[in-house]
C-alpha cells in the first residue's frame, strides 16, 4: 500500500513533462502523416486529401532538390572533419603551453563565440567581409579589386564552413583538453626517463591516450550529416548564393512558409529525419557498443 | 626536468605566437563591431573604421536610447528569459527526480525513458511542428517560444545523472523520518543540486536570450519579438535584396542601412553574454564533467 502511494506522486511528477512532450514532441511525429495529403491549413490532418508518395515524387523531381541535398552533404561534412581536426590540434598546442593563465585566456577567447547566437555572428561577418568592410579593405590595400565574398558561390560557401568552425570549436577543444588532463601523468615521467622528447611523447602517449575521445566525438557526430547549420545559413545566405549553400532545412523553410506547399515540405522534413534516425540510432549503438557510452 | 633544448624554446616561442594570432583572430572581430558602433556614420559606411573608432562618438547608444523597437524587443527579451527559464527550471526538476529512481523504488522508470529518448533520436521537423503550434493556438504568443521547448530532454540527463550521485541513504533516512517523494525533492535534491540547478539555468537563459528563429516563425506581430528575432530581421531584410549585381548597386544598398546603429544594436544583442561569460565558462566546463560521458 505504502508503495503504490509513494510511486502515484512519481507519475504525478512526470505528467507535466509527458504532456509537454506528448504535444510538442509527438504530436509533430504524428502531424508527418501531412507528408502523404494533400495539406490544407484549414481542413487540417483529419480532413486533407491522403496522396500517397506524390508529395515525394513531387520534391525529388524539383530540379534544385539533387543540388540542395549535395550542398548539406558537402558543408555538413567538411564541418564535422573540421570540428576534430581544428579542435584537436588547438588542444595538443594548448597542451604545449605551460603558464597557466595564458592557457586559460586562450581557452576563454576560444571558447566566447560558442555563446554567442548566429544573429550577432552572422552579422558581424556580413559587416566584416562587406563591399566596404575590413577584409576587402585589406584586398584591396593589396592593390586587388575588392571581392563580392557574400555574392559568390565559393567563397559565401567558405565563410559559412570557416565562421561555424570559428564558433563552434571551442566546445570539442574543452571536451580533448580534459581529456588529454585524464591521462595518467607517470607515463610521461617514464617516457622522459626512456628519452622521449616532447613530440615522441605526444605521438605515443596523448595521442592514444585521446583515441577513445576522438572516436566518440567523430562517431557521435556522424549522426549529424544532414544537419549544415539552419539558423546560421539562414542568417547569411542571400538569392544570389542559394546554388552553393541552400541546404535541405532551408530549401524546406521556404517551400513551407513561403511558397505555402506543407505537403511537399514536410515530406522533404520526413525523409531528413528518417536518415536522420538510422544514422543516429547506429551512430549511439556503436558509441555505447565499443566506449561505454550511454544517454540514460 | 630537462634544460630546455633550443629546439623546445623555439617551438614554446612558435607556438604562443600562433595561439595569440589565432586568440586575435577571434577577438578582433567583436572589437572592429565596437569601434563601427563608436564612429561617425560617414567614416563607418566608407570602410574606414578598423579596429580604433573614426570620428568616435555616442551617437548611435545615443539614437537606441530613443529607438522603440530595440528597447521594446530588449523587454521581450527579459520576459522570454524570465518566463521561459522559470519554466524549463521546473520541469527539469520535477520530471528528472522520479527517472534518477533505481527500477525496485519506481516500476515504470523504463517506459517514462523510452518515450522521452525517442524524441532525441526522432522529431516532426519544421512544418509539422509549426502546425501543431498553431493548432494549440500559441501563435503570436509569447508561450510559442517556451512552451514547445518546455522540457529540455538534454538537460533533464544531466539533472538525472546528477541526483544519482546522491547517496540513496540520504533518501532513506528521510523516508524513515516519513517524509514523501514530493518532501524529498524539495527539502534535501534541491538544497543538494543547487550547482546543477546553476550550470543547467545558465545555459538555459543563454539559449532563450539567443534564440531569434522561433520568434520568426511563430510570431507574426514585430512588436512582440525578443531581441534576438529583431536583429535577425535587420539582418536578414538587408541579405534578401542582395540580388543586384553590379559593385555600385550593392554599395549602394549598403550605405542604405545606417550602419553604425546596426552594428551598436547587434552589439548590445552580445553584450549580455559578455557580461555573464567569465561565470558561464566555469559552470560549463563543470556542467561538462558532471554531464553525459560516463564511464
Amino acid at each position: 500500500m505504502r508503495t503504490l502511494k509513494k510511486e502515484y506522486i512519481l507519475h504525478l511528477m512526470l505528467l507535466p513533462g509527458v504532456i509537454v512532450t506528448l504535444i510538442y514532441a509527438y504530436g509533430p511525429m504524428a502531424g508527418l502523416v501531412m507528408a502523404f495529403q494533400q495539406f490544407e491549413p484549414l481542413s487540417g490532418f483529419f480532413h486533407s486529401k491522403f496522396v500517397g508518395f506524390d508529395n515525394f515524387k513531387y520534391v525529388f523531381a524539383m530540379p534544385d532538390f539533387k543540388q540542395v541535398l549535395w550542398n548539406t552533404i558537402v558543408i555538413a561534412v567538411i564541418k564535422m572533419v573540421l570540428f576534430l581536426l581544428v579542435p584537436l590540434i588547438l588542444a595538443l598546442l594548448l597542451n604545449e603551453v605551460t603558464k597557466r593563465w595564458f592557457s586559460r585566456f586562450i581557452q576563454s577567447a576560444v571558447f566566447l563565440p560558442f555563446f554567442l547566437s548566429w544573429t550577432v555572428l552572422g552579422g558581424v561577418i556580413i559587416e566584416l567581409f562587406s563591399l566596404s568592410g575590413p577584409v576587402n579593405g585589406l584586398v584591396t590595400a593589396t592593390g586587388l579589386k575588392p571581392i563580392m565574398f557574400m555574392l559568390d558561390n565559393e567563397w559565401f560557401r567558405g565563410i559559412v564552413i570557416g565562421s561555424d568552425v570559428w564558433k563552434g570549436m571551442g566546445y570539442n577543444m574543452i571536451v580533448m583538453l580534459a581529456a588529454i588532463t585524464g591521462i595518467n601523468a607517470t607515463l610521461y615521467e617514464a617516457a622522459e626517463v626512456d628519452g622521449a622528447g616532447r613530440w615522441k611523447q605526444m605521438i605515443h602517449i596523448t595521442l592514444p591516450g585521446m583515441a577513445p575521445i576522438l572516436i566518440l566525438l567523430g562517431v557521435l557526430s556522424l549522426g549529424g550529416i544532414l544537419n549544415a547549420g539552419f539558423e546560421q545559413i539562414l542568417i547569411m545566405y542571400n538569392p544570389t548564393v542559394y546554388e552553393g549553400a541552400d541546404i535541405i532545412d532551408t530549401f524546406v523553410y521556404r517551400l513551407g512558409m513561403f511558397s505555402q506547399q506543407f505537403g511537399p515540405a514536410a515530406a522533404v522534413g520526413l525523409f531528413k529525419s528518417a536518415i536522420s534516425l538510422v544514422l543516429v540510432s547506429l551512430t549511439y549503438y556503436a558509441a555505447y557498443k565499443y566506449n561505454n557510452y550511454r544517454i540514460f | 626536468m630537462h634544460k630546455p633544448t633550443l629546439s623546445r624554446k623555439m617551438f614554446v616561442i612558435f607556438n604562443s605566437a600562433l595561439l595569440t594570432a589565432i586568440t586575435l583572430l577571434g577577438i578582433i572581430p567583436f572589437i572592429h563591431l565596437l569601434s563601427v558602433s563608436l564612429s561617425s556614420n560617414t567614416a563607418a559606411m566608407a570602410g574606414e573604421v578598423k579596429l580604433w573608432p573614426v570620428g568616435f562618438n555616442f551617437d548611435a547608444y545615443r539614437y537606441l536610447g530613443q529607438k522603440v523597437e530595440f528597447f521594446r524587443s530588449f523587454g521581450v527579451s527579459i520576459e522570454r528569459v524570465a518566463l521561459g527559464t522559470a519554466v524549463n527550471m521546473f520541469l527539469c526538476f520535477i520530471s528528472a527526480y522520479p527517472l534518477s529512481k533505481s527500477i525496485d523504488q519506481f516500476k515504470y522508470r523504463t517506459v517514462y525513458v523510452w518515450f522521452f529518448a525517442i524524441t532525441m533520436f526522432f522529431g516532426g521537423g519544421l512544418i509539422p511542428t509549426y502546425i501543431i503550434v498553431k493548432n494549440t493556438g500559441l501563435i503570436d504568443s509569447i508561450w510559442a517560444l517556451i512552451l514547445p521547448g518546455a522540457l529540455n530532454v538534454w538537460n533533464m540527463v544531466l539533472m538525472l545523472n546528477f541526483f544519482r550521485t546522491i547517496p540513496r541513504e540520504l533518501d532513506e533516512a528521510a523516508t524513515i523520518d516519513g517524509a514523501g517523494h514530493w518532501r524529498i525533492l524539495w527539502r534535501i535534491y534541491l538544497p543538494v543540486s543547487l550547482p546543477s540547478i546553476a550550470t543547467i539555468g545558465l545555459f538555459t537563459i543563454v539559449g532563450h536570450w539567443n534564440s531569434w528563429f522561433d520568434g520568426i516563425l511563430y510570431l507574426n506581430s514585430p512588436e512582440k519579438y525578443p531581441l534576438q528575432t529583431y536583429l535577425s530581421t535587420l539582418i536578414m531584410s538587408i541579405n534578401s535584396q542582395m540580388t543586384s549585381v553590379s559593385i555600385e548597386q550593392i554599395k549602394a544598398m549598403e550605405n542604405l542601412s545606417e550602419k553604425t546603429l546596426q552594428t551598436a544594436q547587434i552589439f548590445m544583442g552580445a553584450l549580455p553574454i559578455m557580461v555573464v561569460y567569465p561565470f558561464l565558462q566555469k559552470y560549463f566546463v563543470k556542467g561538462m564533467t558532471v554531464g553525459s560521458v560516463k564511464e
